[in-house]
């Protein structure tokens, strides 16, 4: 598939579109449908993209092993990190309310770094498990 | 969607049998998208669709692409296919109509989200604020989930790699 003059023009024109969309989908989750899943999944779906059209260790020099492995834990971390920063303020863990002065703002802000952080993790996630049975197939 | 999953029970090609996946999930998506679940919809079509059927392909680079003629007689796992169905549709006779505003599903903590969700998040979005916010440790835990299914995932796959590396 490397060849295919076709699909690597029609990769380069839209993997960035792919992308924005996500970041979109990943921002306006608020607003509209999506969410931190749904942009992980779609940046992942790009990469995998990206991957097909131009190989493995192209994908790989973009987005390598030990990044895609602390994603994995980063998010998470992240997640967790505004559970304690919510502690932190003097609330409960994983209470918004108190991240900013003004409870609804708080609310944005606590969603908006959670979401993240599912990105993050899912898209790390789901590139890992790819890479891994790309990997085995290139091996036999 | 009947025809997708007739065709996907007949057809022994594997590759034709992913292609046929991918399908159903998109039919899927579009019944979430009728059903007004957008999310789930966006989910179903970049999960279900997109990389799922990319790990299969990949899967199938590792095997044979013929399905195998079964060994075993298909009665006995047909009949207990059936039973449980049968039990199944048996349960849903308790549920209440599809869409009746008197469900307990409805009025239990749904109207309190609908209602002071946007005020209380300012978040438009309800989905996003009973995800987020109100479910918040719910979705610590899917992610939790998530992240383990991944370790388990690297320790399986990953591992036969250094192992491999390690003799050559």
């Amino acid at each position: 598939m490397k060849n295919d003059m076709i699909l690597r023009v029609v990769g380069k024109l839209f993997i960035p579109f792919i992308l924005l969309f996500a970041l979109y989908v990943q921002f306006h989750g608020d607003f509209g449908p999506g969410g931190g899943f749904q942009a992980g999944a779609i940046v992942a779906a790009a990469m995998v993209f990206y991957a097909m059209i131009y190989g493995l260790s192209t994908a790989r020099r973009v987005l390598p092993d030990w990044l895609v492995e602390s994603m994995i834990a980063a998010g998470l971390l992240l997640y967790l990190g505004v559970g304690f920063a919510g502690l932190y303020a003097g609330g409960n863990f994983l209470d918004y309310f108190v991240l900013d002065a003004d409870p609804v703002e708080g609310q944005h802000r606590g969603i908006f770094w959670i979401e993240l952080g599912v990105a993050i993790t899912v898209c790390g996630v789901l590139l890992k498990i790819y890479y891994l049975f790309a990997q085995r197939g290139q091996d036999r | 969607m009947m025809i997708a999953v007739v065709a996907l029970a007949r057809v022994r090609n594997l590759f034709a049998v992913i292609v046929l996946f991918g399908l159903y999930s998109f039919l899927t998506a579009t019944v979430m998208v009728a059903l007004d679940a957008v999310d789930v919809a966006m989910t179903e079509a970049a999960v279900g669709a997109g990389i799922s059927t990319v790990l299969l392909l990949a899967a199938l680079r590792l095997c044979h692409s013929e399905e195998e003629k079964p060994v075993h007689k298909p009665w006995l796992p047909l009949a207990v296919t059936i039973g449980t169905g049968l039990v199944l549709v048996y349960g849903t006779w308790d549920l209440p109509p599809f869409s009746d505003p008197e469900a307990p599903i409805h009025t239990h903590v749904a109207p309190r989200y609908l209602e002071d969700g946007p005020r209380e998040t300012g978040v438009p979005n309800v989905v996003t604020a009973v995800l987020a916010s109100y479910r918040g440790f719910d979705t610590l835990g899917e992610t939790t989930v998530v992240f383990t299914a991944a370790i388990g995932v690297i320790a399986l796959l990953g591992r036969r790699r250094h192992v491999r590396r390690g003799k050559q």
